[in-house]
């Protein structure tokens, strides 16, 4: 490098969102916005759950562990649940992570859950956008535990996901 | 459960070009290149159509090959093709479990205009697909027995339709009608389109087979209670309403109607939209079926005060009246379902400049049918409030469709039932008829040619959107008349256009509890409100609950044609899915791992299915493997991890969440 110190060009911060989609609404809406072809922003990148009831909190916090600034919960609205009841599983134990995360000082903004119903393209295309401009002003997480690696945590540096649970 | 495979994993990576829906926003060569370098990658390819014959044959020809145990679709979202690759893959002698698919066209290519950044987040899903397949492991379906019996709710033309075909083709049928006779809409029209076929005429024949046919089991006048179950094991409770009348027992003499305390009738008869009033004690219509009278509890002196001289009970000969009538509960089983609830029309009241409701000359499309049919209030005549024949008619195209106000879609047959009214009142009243249209829809088989007859019998065509209906006359040729006043796009100016009578072509809409029925049957509706199809062109008459198939207006708005094609193609699902007699059951089911279970039974009362007990001797949870839907909500909650899911183990999720973070 030159010895003339200038001050970086920081990149455009691109935040990383995991979503947890249900099978049922969300990620047939998600399927829908593609096939309406309404673009949205690339940061999002979905897990397909049969539930949202099926979202551990654990999810969650791994998610962000791992590099992620921020989480997005997709279910089906109140009383459209495939399994009747998933969502409002859901959302008791996402009530406890939220008071949990904010102790941590982790942004609200960060972790959402949302209701989007099948039919709810245009709301999936709404919610990716609005949470990845919510992400690039809030900045980074940097809720990393190794040592940042050119400013981020790399997933493959990060300590190994807990393994509870291994199919038998 | 069979135990997995510990042989090294070799994974094969399929990326799909699908035309240049994939490949003209992902680089597919360079996410195939990213692909082979991951570790446990054998082979990555990538091929035009993967799901296409060659396609398929290049998957099972490299699991052969390259003695492939793990495969990874790259292309169309897994609700589409995902059982065509896991189809391929046992083919080929792989479980078919052993597949992963990676969504890189719904949710990368169709919705990411940047060729770099669809690239890259086509690399990260596939990253994670890769990450997870490792953890696979096979299994296997397991098959549940179907019930034979269909049920079919909604006595309208599709719901007839489908229960006649499937009664014919030798099933128990139950078709349940809210309302106290089948028929439908479609006994309320006089003619149909485009060939003026009399409504009743082809309709009423098919209603008495319903009657009559030994494989169908009838019950109108009642609602379904709840829906349990699952695809080829539905258990419906069905609540039939009391009609004070004993079915079985009254012959439709009518005699009782006659005999009524009241010597008019009193309240508003809905068979005629309000145009004629009805007694209490009435029949539907004349072709009801079936043909038994029925008690309104609302109007009713006995049954609102407790005090009548009961005139109908003397009149019956045969004793069908009992007021001692109470709710009755059913509980079928079936193995299949077809809703066939049909629509409401829109309430023209909601557009209050055209006057529906303010102006008596006001009507709407079914009130005219009603006023064209020979067994309508007026025996046919077209007249208004006052008694007087119409000289000029104007009809008004798309009320509350096409209107973002509204409904902003086309309500499919307004067009041809306005060409057809405009046809009728020409016929029977020599008036001269007026039609607003936005967009003359006339498409299918007989429309254009119809039109074109009404065109040549003289009716007028204004095309625009009619601003509004008023009654303010501002020269003399317009005293007394309503006047619509419309700009004339063709022309380029606004007329006004004094007529005697106004039909409003209102649209078809949603029924109101729709969205009631949509969650009882655990269904999706689109945003219009319809229930929502499986796939728009591959799944018309599936939904998203197996085993549940629709027909007719509650799908969408379209014509009596429309209705009984979709009817039949229901009915042929229907009958697929209890003729091959058994139900393959997606094994995502919930598992204990019963060394780590403490027995704290966290789990138990959150199951939604009451699948999980508590086994007392050794002190674990027990999961039915029968009853677990696969939602996973007991394993989300386990403190101990002793909870799994088959299909989406944590392993699986955590490896799935650390895929799609990495730096690709």
């Amino acid at each position: 490098m030159s010895s003339n110190v200038t001050l970086p060009v920081a990149e455009e911060f691109e935040p990383r969102i995991v979503a947890f989609f249900c099978n049922w609404c969300t990620y047939t809406a998600g399927d829908l916005a593609g096939a309406a072809r309404l673009a949205y922003a690339p940061n999002m990148r979905v897990i397909r759950l049969m539930c949202s009831g099926r979202v551990d909190p654990e999810f969650v916090l791994a998610a962000l562990r791992q590099g992620a600034d921020g989480v997005l919960i997709g279910g089906c609205h109140p009383g459209d649940c495939h399994y009747r009841e998933g969502n409002y599983k859901c959302l008791r134990r996402f009530q406890l992570l939220c008071k949990f995360l904010r102790q941590m000082g982790v942004e609200e903004q960060r972790v959402r859950l949302e209701w989007i119903a099948a039919s709810e393209g245009d709301k999936v295309q709404k919610i990716a956008n609005e949470m990845t401009a919510q992400l690039k002003l809030l900045g980074p997480l940097r809720l990393q535990i190794t040592p940042r690696v050119n400013g981020r945590p790399r997933a493959a540096e990060c300590p190994p996901a807990p393994t509870k649970g291994v199919a038998p | 459960m069979i135990m997995p495979i510990h042989d090294p994993v070799r994974i094969g990576v399929y990326v799909c070009h699908c035309g240049m829906n994939i490949a003209s926003r992902v680089d597919v060569e360079d996410v195939r290149a990213f692909a082979q370098s991951l570790p446990g990658v054998a082979a990555a390819r990538t091929y035009k159509f993967m799901c296409s014959d060659p396609g398929q044959e290049m998957i099972q020809k490299d699991i052969k090959e390259h003695g492939l145990n793990r495969v990874v679709v790259a292309s169309c979202s897994p609700l589409l093709h995902e059982h065509t690759f896991r189809r391929a893959c046992a083919a080929a002698g792989m479980n078919p479990f052993y597949l992963q698919m990676a969504n890189i066209r719904e949710q990368v290519s169709w919705v990411t205009p940047d060729r770099a950044q669809a690239t890259r987040k086509a690399r990260a899903l596939i990253h994670a697909a890769v990450r997870r397949v490792a953890d696979h492991y096979p299994l296997a379906k397991e098959r549940v027995n179907v019930h034979p019996a269909i049920l079919v709710v909604g006595g309208g033309i599709a719901g007839i339709q489908a229960a006649l075909l499937l009664a014919n083709a030798g099933k128990k049928v139950y078709l349940v009608e809210r309302e106290p006779s089948i028929g439908g809409h479609m006994a309320q029209l006089d003619k149909t389109f485009p060939t003026l076929d009399c409504s009743a005429c082809i309709l009423t024949p098919k209603m008495s087979q319903i009657r009559t046919h030994p494989n169908i089991t009838l019950w109108t006048y009642a609602e379904i209670e709840e829906v349990a179950g699952f695809a080829g094991n539905f258990k419906v409770k069905v609540r039939r309403k009391p009609r004070y009348v004993k079915e079985e027992l009254c012959v439709g003499c009518s005699e009782c109607v006659s005999a009524c305390v009241f010597k008019e009738g009193r309240v508003s008869d809905e068979f005629n939209q309000g145009l004629s009033k009805r007694k209490p004690i009435y029949m539907p219509f004349p072709q009801a079926t079936p043909n038994v009278v029925v008690i309104d509890p609302r109007s009713c002196l006995k049954i609102m005060r407790g005090k009548c001289a009961m005139k109908c009970v003397e009149a019956c000969l045969r004793a069908a009246i009992d007021f001692e009538q109470r709710e009755e509960h059913a509980e079928i089983e079936v193995g299949a379902i077809i809703l066939a609830t049909g629509y409401r029309t829109f309430d023209a009241r909601k557009i209050p400049e055209y006057g529906y409701g303010r102006f008596p000359n006001v009507y709407t499309m079914l009130e005219v049918e009603r006023l064209v049919n020979a067994a309508g209030p007026t025996g046919g005549d077209i007249t208004l409030r006052d008694g007087a024949r119409p000289q000029t008619v104007g009809i008004i195209h798309c009320v509350g469709s096409r209107d973002r106000r509204h409904h902003p879609y086309c309500s499919n047959v307004c067009c041809m039932a306005s060409l057809k009214m405009a046809h009728l009142v020409k016929e029977r009243t020599g008036a001269e008829v007026f039609n607003f249209y936005i967009d003359m829809r006339a498409t299918f088989k007989g429309y254009e040619e119809f039109y074109d007859q009404v065109l040549r019998e003289g009716v007028q065509f204004i095309r625009g959107r009619v601003a509004e209906v008023t009654d303010w006359a501002i020269r003399s040729a317009e005293k007394g008349k309503l006047v619509i006043r419309v700009e004339d796009t063709l022309v380029g100016v606004v007329r006004r256009i004094p007529v005697d009578m106004v039909v409003l072509a209102t649209a078809m809409e949603p029924q109101e509890d729709a969205a009631a029925v949509q969650r009882k049957f655990n269904i999706s509706c689109s945003q219009d409100g319809f229930f929502l199809e499986r796939h728009p062109k591959l799944g018309p008459v599936s939904t998203f609950s197996d085993g549940i198939f629709l027909a007719g207006v509650c799908q969408g708005p379209k014509d009596i044609p429309a209705s009984v094609a979709q009817a039949g193609a229901a009915a042929a699902e229907a009958l697929c899915l209890v003729d091959k007699g058994f139900v393959e059951i997606e094994p995502n089911t919930a598992f204990i791992d019963e060394a780590a279970c403490s027995g704290c039974r966290t789990c138990i009362p959150l199951c939604p299915f009451q699948a999980i007990t508590r086994d007392a001797v050794k002190g674990v949870a027990v999961i039915n493997q029968a009853l677990c839907k696969g939602c996973g909500t007991c394993v989300a909650a386990c403190p101990s991890g002793a909870a799994g899911q088959n299909m989406f183990t944590d392993a699986q999720i955590y490896d799935e969440i650390e895929g799609v973070l990495a730096d690709v």
